[in-house]
């Protein structure tokens, strides 16, 4: 376990997750007026909706996917009678369909957002360095597949889900532990969602957090008072 | 019976010289900010056109409103609750810039520091989202401005369906015009309330007036689809939709919103209106569109009438919004001398700015005695301005309401003709119109002389009962958003003031 194993698999995962938490806590909190989506839907239209519909439905089947596979315990999956080796084609197979869709659409938005003089000029300098950081992110991810495509036992899996499982738990030492030996490509990948963490709250990204599901359950009408009687 | 009130409008068409002097007056007390240079709370547009944004009422086209799904009930024309969240990710009937314009400036420095040349310097435009040179100004709030434009692009305006021989129209002889000034129609059922999936715009209950909550507004941009009107605007550079306000701090100071201030024709009046909040959503719903006009005119309620006072003050309702409501001068007019008119209520959002639709000249047949009169007052089929045209913008197409307000209008003028120049009472021609002598002489003292007094009856509303004023000691007056927060992204981590703001020079004694 070298000294960088310790600081980007032990300590830095803490300091992402605390800055995205009170971070976004302090800005909805503080700072509510600059929470929203940051849509340029108004300035471009067509590219826009090439690029963002297949964009957010890739990357939101990642993200599940990777909640689901990271973080269920490998008890679970031996007791629904998954193998590891059947696990990791799954995710392989399921999270190369939506990288790529997700790719797809990532790489419109990023040309869209580099060359519309509209869009560009009414970026600021967070919108552009997100979606290079996601597109990064993504190409490291949609590698990974080639190297778990060299050994398909689903071992480095296991060692990946016992790190991610081991951090949740605050078990530090295990969770460094299971880093080692791992491809540089996944450690990447890792540090890198890490620090997607980080700029997190910093970010438009926040609006995830403002999915309005509950407008399904809300009255069509709204009336407030301004002046309680 | 639930007893709401609303501050409600009526424009007076007949009486509007299209000067544009509420659009600028509004613009610049509200909009003159980056990011919604291209929006305007109030526009004046002329009609026939397709309008501002462009094909602003094609529904077919843009989806806003309301319309009756398969089972009959109320759905929002961008479809149910679900099909809104399906299309988070792309809203497919949001209107582009360019359906607005691209907003400008101009180059106005290169006339000062232009170098000797042959030909006089001009200033050019420049986008102002871009920043980049514009060649061309393609398309703008007011565009169509006194016929504007070629008849053949003019003439896709919706309200000329089932115009006979719409063609015609576009001919120099028979060409016609009329200013139609808009803005919010703070309905009682908003199509944008109901869109909006954060819950952020709302009506208020004490006047109705409908707002946007830019804390909770998270750019959706959901509202802007399902408004049928388009007036209200996403602002490209803080990320939140914004509307027109009806001036809400001047209206609770008992001040008519800027728009009708200024409005040098007078055209403008300012109301209460009471109404049954309990039938909203019944008279909304109902079958045939040209019953809504008169759905709406019966969830108003007589705020003469004793049980609805009663249940006016069981409310809340303070006794200062009810006498406005006794005199209010857009009740007299969509109520008691019916002249104004509702605004495309086929959208179903029962909207509260109401128009009284525009007489027109008769055309020269009828001087020549070739069209049929009808003792004073003519057959309305010979005004320059089809009156389908007009039921088509007012009464989803019913001409019934729109013959009646007109014919009222001229009885009036035909009446007082008659009293101030022959000095003779002419009762005939009010009975033709069904109306009394004493209804004419105060249409004649609301619509023809229309004094500030008359035109706004604004009640204030009862902010000290409300408020400790206090606890208001030292806060922060209006803002947008956060507070006293300028709401701008650029945090500076290292605590610097940000640029522009303003450093006050402490104030020092000398002797």
């Amino acid at each position: 376990m070298s000294y960088f194993d310790y600081l980007a698999f032990g300590i830095y995962p803490y300091i992402a997750i605390a800055v995205m938490f009170l971070g976004s806590w302090v800005r909805y909190d503080r700072e509510q007026y600059t929470w929203k989506t940051s849509s340029s839907q108004l300035l471009e239209k067509k590219q826009l909706r090439r690029g963002s519909i297949p964009f957010h439905i890739g990357i939101l089947a990642i993200l599940g996917g990777h909640a689901v596979g990271l973080l269920t315990p490998h008890q679970v999956w031996d007791f629904l009678g998954i193998s590891a080796s059947f696990k990791q084609m799954i995710a392989m197979g399921v999270g190369g369909f939506f990288g790529l869709i997700c790719l797809y659409g990532l790489l419109i938005l990023l040309k869209r957002r580099m060359t519309n003089p509209r869009v560009r000029a009414s970026s600021n300098p967070m919108d552009i360095a997100i979606l290079w950081l996601l597109l990064a992110q993504l190409l490291l991810g949609l590698s990974s597949i080639f190297v778990s495509a060299g050994h398909m036992d689903g071992s480095e899996m296991l060692k990946l889900m016992a790190w991610a499982q081991n951090t949740v738990t605050l078990d530090i030492s295990e969770a460094v532990a299971a880093m080692d030996g791992v491809h540089w490509i996944f450690k990447a990948h890792i540090v890198l969602g890490m620090t997607l963490f980080v700029v997190f709250p910093f970010s438009r990204l926040v609006h995830m957090l403002s999915v309005p599901l509950q407008y399904i359950g809300r009255p069509h009408q709204i009336v407030r008072q301004r002046f309680g009687r | 019976m639930k007893v709401r009130a609303q501050i409600g409008m009526v424009l007076n068409l007949d009486k509007c010289i299209g000067c544009h002097t509420c659009s600028i007056t509004c613009k610049n007390v509200w909009t003159s900010r980056e990011g919604v240079e291209y929006a305007w709370f109030n526009n004046v547009e002329t009609k026939p056109g397709i309008g501002f944004p462009k094909e602003w009422e094609n529904q077919e086209k843009w989806h806003g409103g309301w319309t009756k799904n398969a089972s009959g009930e109320l759905e929002l024309k961008i479809g149910g609750k679900r099909r809104v969240l399906a299309n988070i990710f792309a809203n497919p009937d949001l209107p582009e810039i360019d359906d607005y314009y691209e907003p400008f400036d101009f180059d106005y420095q290169y006339l000062h520091n232009a170098p000797d040349s042959k030909h006089q310097p001009v200033a050019r435009p420049r986008s102002l989202i871009s920043g980049q040179r514009m060649e061309k100004i393609e398309w703008g709030p007011n565009w169509e401005e006194i016929l504007g434009t070629e008849f053949e692009k003019r003439k896709k305006d919706q309200n000329f369906n089932d115009v006979v021989q719409k063609d015609i129209y576009g001919q120099f002889e028979k060409t016609f015009m009329m200013y139609l000034p808009r803005l919010c129609e703070h309905c009682l059922n908003p199509a944008c309330v109901a869109a909006c999936p954060s819950g952020a715009v709302y009506k208020r209950e004490e006047d109705g007036i409908v707002l946007i909550d830019q804390d909770k507004c998270r750019g959706w941009r959901m509202c802007v689809s399902a408004c049928p009107y388009k007036k209200i605007y996403y602002n490209w550079k803080t990320g939140k939709s914004e509307k027109c306000t009806f001036c809400f701090p001047r209206i609770e100071a008992g001040q008519p919103t800027v728009c009708s201030e200024t409005c040098v024709g007078r055209i403008r009046y300012l109301g209460v209106l009471l109404y049954d909040a309990d039938k909203i959503a019944a008279a909304a719903s109902v079958a045939n569109e040209q019953d809504l006009y008169q759905a709406q005119l019966d969830i108003f309620l007589d705020p003469h009438d004793p049980k609805v006072i009663a249940a006016a003050r069981a409310e809340g309702i303070t006794d200062n919004w009810i006498t406005a409501a006794q005199n209010s001068p857009v009740y007299m007019m969509a109520m008691d001398w019916k002249v104004a008119l509702p605004l495309h209520p086929e959208y179903r959002t029962l909207p509260m700015v109401w128009y009284v639709p525009p007489l027109s000249p008769i055309q020269s047949a009828v001087q020549a005695g070739h069209v049929g009169v009808n003792g004073e007052i003519p057959d309305l089929k010979s005004l320059r301005i089809p009156l389908k045209y007009l039921a088509n913008l007012l009464t989803a197409g019913d001409e019934k309401p729109v013959v009646r307000a007109l014919e009222r209008m001229i009885a009036m003028r035909a009446f007082k003709r008659a009293q101030q120049v022959d000095g003779v009472e002419d009762l005939a021609v009010l009975k033709q119109v069904g109306l009394s002598a004493h209804q004419v002489e105060e249409m004649y003292r609301y619509m023809a002389l229309a004094n500030y007094e008359d035109r706004f009856v604004i009640p204030t509303s009862h902010r000290a009962y409300a408020e400790n004023a206090y606890d208001l000691k030292s806060s922060c007056g209006f803002s947008f958003g956060n507070g006293c927060g300028d709401g701008n992204n650029g945090v500076n981590l290292f605590g610097a003031k940000a640029k522009g703001v303003r450093q006050v020079i402490p104030v020092e004694l000398k002797d």
